[in-house]
């Protein structure tokens, strides 16, 4: 936590109609750091995700980018700011092919770049390259995961928010996800938080990891600590390890 | 085969018990004048409707056996049908002739589809047949345009084809437009008649009242119509699917009661009359030249022809055409036309990747309206003379037709379909009032046969070669 934070979340409220799903969250992420938030169906993870990008928007409370204020801000301005996202069930172009789909993710990029890191994507998943030609619908779940990964890469991001990437795929893919976000951290040095019901892997993978239940941070400390604390171990990790 | 063989007649039985409890009040029987003050009667038309009810029965039969595999029976059944339609057995009335015989060639067309289907599909995947298929898309849409830049010259180009070709070639050049709405960006737009009706009033108007040229306010009535296509973005900006497209015929609507009741403006349901047509080089298309003018065929020291305006018409509307269809084809390389097409896919997967939602969806309306008001001034060049009654919803509803039909965002699907659905109507004059009837038997077939379309291959807005350079753009 030496480095200063790039993504402060403080205070955030959020409501679907009368419903409160937030209830004043606090959450801080440095440069450089995988940040993990872990937590229950429910419990308010994807409304956090979403609501740092701006769609729902937070009723109160402030959520501060590089200590910029993009509370209020439209989704796309924020994303121009430097935040890729991962979006829930991947959402990648199912008509388009892999190529196109990276294309697309690099749309606000500088041109100059884009060979250069095309090259990076297929480095880090060559099984998109060998199926760049083939449309985005044809893959296979976990090959779709690696092209929604990749997409948000194309924008050269500063973070880079997952929201439960491991969802739906076999647990050898799980694995090899959770590693190629690992190095995307490490090699890219992109800023990485990620939102996961599987606690295990997230919180292994994590520098530190928060607890959300029912709206509110319950615990946080770093991955080690929340591995090992017997709340987490009751109640997110009991039941086998996937 | 016996219990299914039952359940098939049973089926047909109901289905032939239903056209007939239907139809006796609309076939079985009319009301006649008797004349000489006896008051109505009737006058029973029972054997059209026993040859209907037996031509539904069979035909249903015949279509539960084919898609349960007795393609055979079904087969023979549909013979039987076109043998009797074209006998010269003696029905009540010559449509009846047609129906039975329509019908039969409809029921040997779905029984042998399946096999016609293994084959092209076999064809097409062996080696040569997909060469043949590569080259053949590469090369079919170049062929297309050949021959309509030779159609002028060919023997058959009378007036009546020209003008046929002029007519397709609107319809053409306004789905390839609202392609760019529809078939990129996914909004359904019900309303595209009214851009072509603002394009249409901007030249009628402007020429009429301030004697400007066709080249002049060409593009003046596209940026008035693309005005108007970010008018009507704006307010649907956050509606998708069945509510944008109740919006849209909304608009569509209210752009003509404008014109309809702006009597001061638009003169109403009279019209405006007396449309200059487009010039070439300043000189006009016509016999003797108005005062201050020459003729095209004074300029080009020819005789004058009436078949010359038509031929500069045509080829005016191929080269707009043209224009549209290039220039979509650009912008799909481009981001904003690639962000058109992720707009269609994911919208929300859209904001994700920092795509404004707002100005995609505003370009998207205004550029494919701005294309509706080149056609529409072409239009109102061409007719000389338009109304209110010219832009209706049915047009919307063709041209949309035209997109769908043609398989959603293909360019040439839509010249497919607009040959299609608005050259059959038009070949098939002589059928009089069952011309409307080929026109939906038209379209239920390309449904039933092509579900997505008559090309419904997206072509990839990038290409790679195998060798991969990887290069983008």
């Amino acid at each position: 936590m030496a480095e200063p934070s790039i993504l402060s979340v403080r205070g955030v409220e959020t409501f679907y109609g009368a419903i409160q799903a937030l209830h004043g969250v606090d959450l801080e992420v440095a440069k450089g750091e995988i940040v993990t938030l872990i937590g229950a169906n429910g419990a308010g993870k994807s409304t956090l995700l979403m609501t740092i990008c701006g769609n729902p928007r937070a009723r109160s409370g402030k959520i501060l980018l590089d200590g910029e204020d993009i509370t209020a801000l439209p989704t796309f301005q924020i994303v121009r700011r430097g935040v890729a996202q991962v979006p829930e069930g991947r959402r990648i172009f199912a008509r388009m092919s892999v190529y196109e789909n990276l294309q697309m993710g690099a749309i606000l990029a500088d041109p100059a770049n884009f060979n250069s890191d095309i090259d990076r994507v297929f480095a880090m998943f060559p099984r998109l390259a060998e199926r760049r030609d083939q449309r985005g619908g044809t893959l296979s779940g976990g090959e779709q995961q690696m092209l929604a990964i990749g997409r948000a890469l194309m924008s050269r991001p500063r973070i880079l928010l997952l929201d439960e990437p491991s969802l739906g795929l076999a647990p050898l893919i799980v694995r090899q996800i959770f590693d190629s976000i690992g190095r995307i951290a490490r090699e890219e040095g992109v800023t990485i938080f990620l939102v996961e019901q599987n606690a295990f892997h997230a919180l292994r993978l994590a520098d530190r990891g928060y607890v959300l239940a029912n709206g509110r941070v319950r615990l946080s400390g770093s991955g080690k600590e929340l591995l090992a604390n017997q709340e987490v171990r009751a109640a997110y990790l009991e039941g086998g390890h996937a | 085969m016996g219990p299914r063989l039952a359940l098939m007649l049973k089926d047909a039985g109901l289905t032939a018990f239903v056209a007939a409890a239907l139809g006796i009040f609309i076939v079985g029987f009319r009301t006649v004048d008797l004349g000489g003050g006896k008051g109505l009667g009737f006058d029973y038309h029972l054997v059209d409707l026993a040859v209907a009810v037996v031509v539904i029965f069979i035909g249903r039969l015949g279509l539960s056996m084919a898609a349960n595999g007795l393609r055979w029976p079904a087969i023979v059944l549909g013979v039987a049908m076109i043998v009797a339609g074209a006998s010269p057995m003696k029905l009540p009335s010559g449509f009846l002739h047609w129906f039975v015989a329509l019908g039969g060639v409809l029921l040997v067309i779905r029984a042998i589809w399946p096999w016609a289907n293994d084959a092209i599909g076999a064809v097409s995947r062996t080696p040569s047949g997909v060469a043949l298929g590569k080259a053949g898309s590469k090369w079919f849409g170049w062929l297309l345009l050949a021959a309509a830049v030779l159609m002028p010259f060919s023997p058959f180009a009378d007036q009546k084809t020209m003008d046929l070709g002029v007519l397709i070639l609107t319809y053409v050049m306004l789905g390839w437009g609202l392609n760019i709405v529809v078939g990129l960006a996914g909004l359904l737009d019900l309303g595209y008649v009214a851009f072509y009706a603002v394009g249409a009033y901007a030249y009628a108007l402007l020429s009429t009242q301030y004697g400007l040229g066709f080249w002049t306010v060409l593009p003046l009535a596209g940026m008035m119509a693309a005005l108007f296509g970010i008018m009507l973005g704006f307010p649907v900006l956050r509606l998708r699917g069945d509510y944008l497209a109740i919006v849209t015929l909304g608009f569509g609507e209210i752009i003509r009661l404008v014109l309809l009741n702006w009597f001061d403006l638009t003169n109403g349901p009279a019209g405006i009359g007396s449309i200059p047509g487009p010039t070439l080089f300043g000189a006009v298309f016509a016999e003797t030249p108005p005062p201050g003018k020459q003729t095209v065929s004074e300029m080009l020291g020819i005789a004058f022809n009436g078949n010359h305006r038509l031929i500069f018409l045509y080829y005016i509307i191929l080269g707009l055409a043209l224009i549209t269809n290039l220039f979509t084809q650009r912008m799909r390389r481009l981001p904003v036309g690639r962000a058109w097409e992720a707009l269609r896919e994911d919208e929300t997967a859209c904001q994700a990747l920092g795509i404004n939602p707002t100005n995609t969806k505003l370009t998207a309306f205004a550029i494919g309206a701005m294309f509706a008001g080149f056609a529409g001034s072409f239009f109102a060049a061409k007719q000389r003379f338009i109304s209110p009654e010219s832009f209706v919803f049915i047009e919307s509803a063709i041209i949309l037709a035209i997109v769908v039909l043609g398989g959603m965002g293909s360019q040439i699907g839509v010249v497919l379909a607009a040959v299609l659905l608005i050259g059959l109507p038009e070949w098939f004059r002589d059928l009089g009032n069952y011309r409307m009837l080929a026109f939906g038997l038209a379209m239920v077939l390309i449904m039933v046969f092509k579900p997505r379309g008559l090309v419904s291959h997206r072509e990839p807005s990038i290409r790679l070669h195998p060798a991969g350079s990887g290069g983008g753009g």
